[in-house]
């Protein structure tokens, strides 16, 4: 794939611009366009703003479906309810320390790999590589893992969820990838003649020149770990040292299941008011995700052009 | 960039072994964690999966037990669970391939088409943002905007006549998949957009001009200009996605499961999950990980083996 520059890209969309639209046919081209893409918006948008509407709102008239475009009767008391709340806060206090610590330790661990074998003059990069990739496609599966980290104690620890997955393979692929490709080999050369050494080298040359992959991979990373709930699911069972998402699956779905039949209240809220909270704990849960978003897009898409290209 | 990289190597006078490892010890430093973690995390639970043949004991550790040969992979075969489970995971993962796959190659399309750059950035932005919420987010979200009662996306799809008024779309075995596939559409379409997004961008203008000059329409300039530019894309993607048809996530399975839709959502990752960590079969557990492990990894050298065919470069 070829890489694309914002040069491009502009030359495209004056391109466009030039093109005069004069046929019928052409018009009602363009119609259908913009009444798929307000379509795909909506889709898209409205379960959002339903989430948003229904947190303010009175959760009797929500529940009996009275809501739908416009908050109704507006009342905070679900986002009262979850601030109070000492559970969600023990879980974002434990959900920052696995995202700050565990993405520290990722990059740590990904980006000097990700240099090693991103020499052309390792000798054993190819075999090294193969031992990374292998790992992407076959697996011991998901008990003989339990078992191994039974067996280190790292059970119902927070370190368990802090040292998982220290390194992804696709992450360390796509740094690697990086750093091959957009840090010319005349650095190292030149860095040589000087009598530099390959820790040096990296610390003073590579880092500095990685901004945009670092934050590519902290992106990733500090996502996954924001968003996991599976490994504290199946790794730890001490309910003081669960992240957000599994005390959010407790408030939102455990609860739900009571509603539906099936058992087992774990809030401590009455049911009237319980759906109220669901929403504003939907909320202050995602907020802080999409607060980042506009400021880290450019990166998410750099990172999948990164990614595409085959290394 | 690998002739590039053997060039470099050839041009370089030629050094010592000797020479190479001394300058090579440092490098091996740099990738020393990163060795450590996947030996213990991935190769030795590998080596662990030797349990799928033996009698887990206690005393004896993961691979002292009395070996026993295929025992626990017939116990497998042999339960009705076997069917159920393979038949759970074919489909979803082939109703995700075969609508979601389409889903963000006819929205790059549409995007590209938008002659408004505010606007067509609006769309961008907003079809982004369902990939950064989170699964159990993303679950409870279903569960309240199809509940049997009040839910507004259902109430609005009884209103078009979508489904029969008494349908209940979370408690119905024959829902789940359609709720599954349609919410991961919902969560990644945009998000798998960017990648054909990029690639329409690269389209040559000389092209469009040819075009034009021919006279050919927009829609024309679509199919035989814009389509043809992502049919690589689509391949590599394609056989991709083939590879892993086994993988059904665990996450959003799990989290939709309930007891009245259990026939259509247990999957071989959650019963795995169920038999192997939860009620501690470890042996049976270990056994029916890697019966699948082993096909999917089958279908993935196929699936890459096509790829080499037609691409003429493949994955591995």
């Amino acid at each position: 794939m070829t890489a694309i520059t914002n040069k491009d890209l502009r030359k495209t969309e004056v391109h466009n611009n030039k093109i005069r639209e004069t046929s019928l046919s052409d018009r009602i081209f363009g119609g259908v366009v913009i009444i798929l893409s307000i379509l795909c918006f909506l889709i898209i948008l409205y379960p959002l703003w339903f989430v948003v509407i229904a947190s303010i709102s009175n959760s009797d008239l929500v529940n009996q479906g009275k809501v739908t475009f416009l908050p109704v009767d507006i009342r905070f008391y679900g986002y009262q309810q979850v601030f109070t709340d000492h559970r969600i806060w023990n879980g974002y206090m434990n959900t920052i320390i696995y995202v700050v610590a565990g993405t520290a330790l990722n990059l740590a661990v990904t980006m000097p790999a990700a240099y090693a074998l991103s020499r052309p003059d390792f000798r054993a990069r190819n075999p090294v590589m193969m031992y990374f990739v292998f790992t992407m496609y076959f697996s011991g599966g998901l008990v003989p893992l339990y078992m191994t980290i039974s067996s280190l104690g790292l059970i119902s620890t927070k370190w368990i969820l802090i040292i998982f997955v220290a390194v992804n393979t696709y992450n360390l692929i796509i740094a690697r990838t990086f750093i091959q490709n957009s840090i010319p080999n005349d650095l190292y050369e030149a860095a040589i003649l000087d009598g530099c050494s390959h820790f040096t080298y990296f610390f003073k040359v590579v880092l500095p020149l990685s901004k945009a992959i670092i934050s590519v991979e902290m992106l990733y990373y500090g996502v996954f770990h924001w968003n996991d709930y599976f490994n504290a699911l199946v790794y730890n069972y001490n309910q003081a040292n669960e992240p957000l998402q599994m005390v959010l699956r407790r408030i939102l779905l455990l609860n739900e299941a009571y509603a539906s039949g099936n058992g087992g209240v774990q809030g401590g809220y009455g049911q009237s008011s319980a759906d109220q909270v669901k929403y504003a704990v939907m909320i202050v849960s995602t907020v802080p995700i999409l607060c980042v978003y506009p400021f880290v897009q450019k990166y998410f898409e750099k990172g999948v052009m990164i990614g595409a290209v085959k290394g | 960039m690998k002739g590039n990289a053997k060039t470099i190597v050839k041009n370089r006078p030629r050094k010592s072994i000797g020479w190479y490892l001394a300058k090579d010890w440092q490098l091996w430093i740099m990738l020393f964690p990163a060795m450590v973690y996947i030996l213990i995390f991935c190769y030795v639970p590998m080596y662990g999966a030797q349990l799928a043949f033996r009698e887990y004991s206690f005393e004896a550790g993961i691979t002292g037990g009395k070996w026993v040969g295929m025992k626990y992979f017939n116990q497998y075969f042999g339960s009705s669970m076997f069917l159920s489970t393979l038949q759970n995971t074919f489909t979803i993962s082939a109703f995700s391939i075969l609508l979601g796959f389409p889903a963000p190659i006819v929205l790059a399309l549409i995007i590209n088409q938008i002659r408004n750059n505010k606007w067509k950035r609006t769309v961008q932005t907003t079809v982004y943002i369902p990939y950064f919420i989170s699964t159990v987010v993303l679950v409870s979200m279903l569960n309240v905007l199809f509940a049997k009662k009040g839910g507004v996306l259902s109430d609005f799809m009884k209103m078009l006549g979508l489904v029969p008024e008494k349908a209940n779309l979370l408690g119905q075995a024959k829902y789940f998949v359609g709720m599954y596939v349609g919410s991961g559409i919902w969560q990644s379409m945009g998000w798998n957009s960017i990648i054909y997004i990029a690639a329409l961008s690269s389209v040559d203008t000389q092209l469009y001009d040819a075009a034009k000059i021919d006279g050919a329409n927009r829609w024309q300039r679509v199919v035989h200009i814009e389509f043809p530019v992502l049919v690589p894309t689509i391949m590599i993607l394609l056989i991709m996605n083939m590879g892993g048809i086994l993988n059904v996530g665990f996450d959003k399975v799990y989290l939709m499961q309930n007891t009245l839709n259990l026939k259509a959502s247990q999957v071989i990752s959650t019963y795995v999950y169920d038999v192997g960590v939860k009620s501690s079969q470890f042996s049976f557990g270990t056994a029916v990980g890697l019966f699948t492990n082993v096909v999917n990894f089958i279908f993935l050298l196929s699936a890459n083996w096509v790829s080499k065919k037609i691409t003429g470069s493949g994955l591995m």
